[in-house]
């Protein structure tokens, strides 16, 4: 019993900051989106549908696109990790895949800035190769930036785990396919895909939640109408000092994550039984 | 007898592409860094210089003590991270804990919600309290987001070390303070060494709660890149970009040395 009480007091200082600091303004923001004026109602998701509906729909794809997207590379990463035959392709692939992991969004959002932009590096090398022509080129800071900058920033991470579950998978089965002369991709589509997708889920629900919340690259890459949730929450703090329809649009991206991470979660619970 | 391999061709295109879109972005802003002239649409800069590195790294220069800032701000938060994560790792690998599994999950929480509201409403609540716009309240944004590294790590660590030490030194007369202090500890030091570079990084790199509780009285080196790069000025943004990446890219290479396998293992059980 003595011993009870002193491992909960060790741990109790580290949860008090979690529910200080955390959960208390989490449901301070709940409240507050419903909190017009002195009144309760549901003005503020009113005046947030009239006014951003279109981001939130902007803000779903451009979400979703980017899970897809980040979803397919880090399995063609990962297969070509595990059941790659060329020792030194595999080897490059390793040492080449990771980079972008640890760069801080903040940078993704500023070098892809300047990469992407109609007068960036990107469009200035076509220009030079002659695959394009000055009067030809675009820009890619729209939401195609946006795409870019989450998938390039979040994939190496989701291949990290997705890349590790494979390694940790029991080769006799894929060796048995492969003497039977079963195609690399069909065994990667078969055999090993089956049993990581597990991993793959949780990295995914990971990446979703945190390109939900980033703010950093709509801000730098696509700040004007239409752009996505985040940059709108800003918007109205520190232009309006609106904190109701703030409270309201966070909720909003609130229900979509978790019901994103529910509609997971079902599925997988249906594989299983 | 050897046949030639007519594959690699493709993989040396696709291997090629992947390098370019990898490295195409870091060249680009390196690039800026020493531009001193370049507009479209010239491939590389006109000029080359370090006439902006010099702006940067004036002692006057707003760089120099947005650097000060963060670290100041980045050191605080490992302090208090491990100040409140050693103690909880220990307690949740080693002793008996009712809702043990609970307990682990609830410092993912941070991670796990859209963070965005939450820094609003902290930003409300400090503003009233007095903490908007200074060091500490910034270094608490912080080391709530950054509490789930620490703890989780942490506890991997002392679970990584044999309980069977701890037990002989307990057996030959030392306190539990002096076994912990003189054994475990020691031990699980380059588990904890891994925890508070992951948490440095994190405070380092933090952009929106910074943004909403710390702007403008106290300017980190994310918040000096956004207003650098919103007001068009790529050099001064391309320079504090690399400031920021350097030590998130040294990281990356010497990681798999302080996390070792049997840490890394533990992690979140």
């Amino acid at each position: 019993m003595r011993k009870n009480l002193l491992a909960i007091l060790l741990v109790l200082p580290a949860l008090v900051m979690i529910v200080l600091f955390f959960i208390v303004p989490l449901i301070a923001s709940i409240l507050g989106a419903f909190e017009v004026g002195d009144a309760w109602g549901l003005g503020n998701f009113r005046k947030s549908f009239e006014l951003y509906s279109g981001d939130m729909i902007f803000t779903v794809v451009i979400v979703t696109v980017s899970t897809a997207l980040i979803g397919i590379f880090s399995i063609a990463i990962g297969g070509y990790l595990t059941l790659g035959e060329n020792p030194r392709a595999v080897a490059i692939l390793r040492w080449l895949y990771r980079w972008p992991m640890f760069i801080p969004f903040i940078v993704v959002g500023q070098i892809l800035r300047t990469f992407l932009a109609k007068n960036g590096l990107m469009n200035n090398i076509f220009v030079s190769l002659g695959v394009l022509t000055p009067l030809q080129t675009v820009g890619f800071l729209d939401w195609r930036g946006i795409v870019i900058a989450f998938v390039w920033k979040q994939t190496p991470f989701v291949t990290l785990l997705v890349a590790g579950a494979m390694a940790s998978l029991d080769r006799s089965t894929i060796e048995a396919a492969r003497n039977l002369g079963a195609s690399r991709l069909r065994i990667l589509i078969e055999i090993v895909l089956p049993q990581i997708s597990g991993t793959l889920l949780v990295g995914l629900i990971l990446s979703f939640v945190t390109m939900m919340s980033v703010l950093s690259v709509p801000l730098m890459i696509n700040a004007q109408s239409p752009t996505m949730l985040t940059a709108d929450i800003a918007f109205r703090i520190n232009a309006h000092g609106d904190y109701g329809v703030a409270n309201a649009l966070g909720m909003i991206s609130l229900i979509l994550t978790t019901g994103v991470a529910l509609i997971y979660l079902r599925q997988t619970m249906k594989e299983r039984s | 007898m050897a046949r030639f391999d007519f594959w690699w061709l493709p993989r040396a295109v696709i291997l090629g592409l992947l390098a370019f879109i990898i490295f195409g972005p870091l060249t680009n802003m390196l690039l800026w860094t020493v531009a001193e002239k370049w507009y479209f649409p010239h491939m590389l800069p006109l000029e080359y210089g370090f006439s902006f590195w010099e702006r940067v790294f004036s002692p006057r220069g707003n760089a120099m003590s947005s650097l000060a800032t963060s670290i100041l701000v980045a050191s605080l938060t490992v302090v208090a991270s491990l100040a409140l994560a050693v103690p909880a790792g220990y307690a949740l690998s080693r002793l008996k804990l009712p809702f043990r599994g609970l307990i682990l999950l609830a410092f993912l929480i941070p991670q796990a919600f859209p963070n965005l509201p939450v820094y609003v409403n902290i930003a409300r609540f400090f503003y009233q309290i007095g903490l908007n716009g200074t060091i500490a309240g910034v270094v608490m944004v912080h080391v709530t987001h950054g509490l789930v590294y620490a703890v989780w790590i942490a506890t991997a660590a002392f679970s990584a070390v044999q309980i069977d030490l701890e037990e002989a030194a307990r057996s030959i007369g030392a306190g539990p303070m002096r076994a912990f202090r003189d054994v475990t500890l020691p031990l699980a030091a380059p588990g904890l060494m891994a925890s508070a570079i992951f948490v440095f990084l994190e405070s380092l790199d933090e952009f929106t709660g910074s943004y909403f509780v710390g702007a403008p009285d106290v300017n980190t080196l994310p918040l000096l890149l956004y207003t650098a790069s919103s007001g068009g000025n790529y050099q001064i943004a391309s320079i504090t970009a690399l400031l920021l990446l350097i030590p998130s890219i040294g990281f990356m290479l010497v990681v798999e040395r302080f996390l070792r396998a049997d840490v890394l293992s533990k992690v979140g059980h």
